[in-house]
């Protein structure tokens, strides 16, 4: 198990900086290795130069932290809730961003205020499930996953009708929803990557203690484990990580669901090794993602989160069946 | 010093209180077991004994320690809790699943030392469960499943082992593995309590038994004492004959059956 491990690790690590690079290089323009090297060694034309410093790397550095952020958060997600459908949205964040983000497009505010809205109305919302499913000084995991659901559903009506009262912006307003990193600027990357980043390494700190929780609640507070606490302190980065997320990539579906997923097949349950499994799969996956929206219908960009759901769909079915034997476990 | 002190312990979920008043201590180490119908508290009174349940009125102390002073930490190194036989779907080893036990010993960002690994192996061992050590949890049957559980609370080096129904769930093969295990580990030092559904059982491998209805202790002491006609009447309505096991020399209780109601009389 251990050496099967480190394999993983490694083929993963290798797959993500070849994705990395290969990020870089296709798109609109291609760029060849050589170009990149010189940009980066100082050299290169004026016109690669933009293209890489300017649009590319802010670009593939985002995909690579959203697709890790969401990975993570999604890993902590489905074991808090002990609940194999669970993902980082299952909370109502993305409805809430969503909605955020409707309602900006609607207004008529820049990308800057688009995401502040999207960012803000994703936390309001988790926060509002939250203070549902607090009982007695205990949240209840099943009221706050039966919440989450409900807020969404409301929200996605709220959506839908203010689409179809603003018909000039449904374009805009359903590729919001769909995802993508085709306006990501350095701006973006400034404020966003932190916040994911140290989000998603708070949350690491938390694995043991989430392992236990995911052999009961109870079973984990006569470990030692404070399970109240561990609760509130993954909602509230798991939340922050995800609604940054959001509200610079947009709602990006699928990757939150499987990657975890995917990971704990191949390296096990254990959160200490399943989390930076995932972290590592998910940027790579992401940034694959993004790649392909990209060139598939060259000039013209795909929504990300049709390009997760058409790739990651399948797979996950295909290793569903190959490891049907073992059971569907967590 | 008494080991387990409960004084006037009341509980309440809400407006509903399922313990009225509980009295009990406990001096030396021994297999103790509870019984009693459905509802009468027995899981709540475990629940309260382990600190997770906060008494409404009354106390429970750990040498001589109010059980609420412990903090949550701590109090995992004095309390081991082995639950009911979860199915567990996880892709966890047994061995990961036995060193969480030491999980009341490290600090956040602390690894396990090898003292912690030559803690969970004995403990492992003492289970009969190290050769099942890289197995998955999920994979395993429902009694070795629960030897790891055991050896898992044992990891946490506690003084008490509090155990929820640990045999509901396994055949009787099983039960009087576990059972026997249980007793083993008493008489090393340690004091067990069980919450048991199967009276026989109870008195084959308890030291002392008691007895719960509607959230009152009726009876406590060693099984040819608690064990009566009468008591079976008063906690299970249920009327049986009690004779001496042949083999034991233990209580055996022999139910009426389909005297249900004639018993309340």
């Amino acid at each position: 198990m251990r050496v099967k491990r480190s394999a993983y690790f490694l083929i993963a690590f290798l797959a993500f900086i070849l994705m990395a690079v290969f990020s870089i290089s296709a798109g609109a323009v291609d760029m060849p290795l050589r170009k990149i090297l010189d940009v980066f060694l100082g050299n290169g034309d004026e016109a690669s130069r933009t293209i890489i410093l300017a649009l590319r790397l802010p670009r593939m550095i985002e995909a690579a932290v959203v697709g890790m952020g969401l990975s993570v958060a999604g890993a902590f997600f489905q074991g808090l809730l002990r609940n194999p459908m669970a993902d980082p949205y299952v909370l109502g964040i993305s409805s809430g961003a969503a909605l955020g983000a409707t309602i900006a497009i609607v207004l008529g505010f820049g990308i800057l205020g688009l995401n502040a809205m999207a960012f803000i109305a994703s936390l309001m919302t988790v926060f509002f499930v939250y203070a549902i499913s607090k009982v007695g000084g205990r949240i209840s995991m099943t009221t706050m996953l039966l919440a989450g659901i409900a807020v969404s559903a409301f929200m996605s009506a709220v959506i839908s009708l203010m689409m179809l009262l603003n018909h000039n912006e449904l374009s805009r307003i359903i590729f919001w929803t769909m995802g993508g990193f085709n306006l990501t600027s350095w701006e973006d990357v400034m404020f966003s990557v932190p916040v994911i980043v140290i989000g998603s390494f708070a949350l690491y700190t938390f694995s043991r203690d989430v392992n236990a929780i995911l052999t009961g609640e109870e079973v984990a507070e006569h470990l030692g484990v404070n399970t109240e606490l561990i609760k509130k302190v993954v909602l509230v980065f798991g939340s922050l990580v995800t609604a940054t997320s959001v509200s610079v990539g947009g709602v990006i579906g699928f990757v939150g669901l499987i990657v975890p997923h995917i990971s704990r097949l191949m390296v096990g349950a254990d959160n200490r090794v399943l989390v930076p499994f995932s972290a590592i799969f998910g940027a790579t996956f992401l940034l694959f993602a993004d790649v392909v929206a990209r060139v598939i219908l060259k000039p013209v960009e795909v929504p990300i989160g049709i390009v997760t759901a058409a790739f990651g769909g399948p797979f996950f079915l295909y290793l569903l069946i190959k490891n049907r034997r073992k059971g569907e476990g967590m | 010093m008494a080991i387990l002190k409960v004084e006037r312990l009341r509980f309440a979920y809400g407006a509903v209180e399922v313990l009225k008043g509980i009295d009990l201590s406990i001096e030396r180490n021994m297999v103790l077991g509870i019984i009693g119908a459905n509802g009468s508290g027995k899981t709540t009174l475990l629940k309260n004994i382990s600190g997770y349940l906060r008494p409404v009125y009354g106390s429970v102390s750990i040498l001589g320690k109010n059980i609420m002073d412990y903090g949550i930490k701590e109090r995992a190194r004095y309390i081991g809790y082995v639950p009911q036989d979860g199915m567990y779907n996880l892709e966890f080893t047994c061995y990961d699943i036995v060193m969480m036990g030491r999980m009341p010993y490290l600090r956040r960002f602390q690894t396990e030392t090898k003292q912690d690994r030559d803690i969970v192996k004995e403990c492992m061992e003492a289970t009969n469960t190290w050769y099942l050590k890289d197995r998955s949890i999920r994979h395993l049957s429902g009694g070795e499943r629960q030897r790891v559980y055991i050896a898992r609370a044992l990891a946490q080096r506690p003084k008490i082992l509090l155990m929820d129904e640990p045999v509901s769930h396994l055949d009787i093969k099983y039960q009087i593995e576990i059972l026997s295990l249980v007793r083993g580990l008493a008489s090393t030092g340690l004091l067990v309590i069980v919450v048991l559904h199967d009276i026989n059982l109870a008195s084959e491998f308890c030291d002392e038994i008691l007895i719960m209805k509607e959230g009152q202790m009726i009876a406590c002491g060693p099984p040819a004492e608690v064990l009566t006609r009468d008591n079976m009447i008063s906690a299970f309505s249920v009327d049986a004959s009690i004779i001496e096991n042949p083999v034991s020399g233990k209580p055996y209780v022999i139910p009426y059956l389909g005297m249900g109601n004639k018993g309340k009389r």
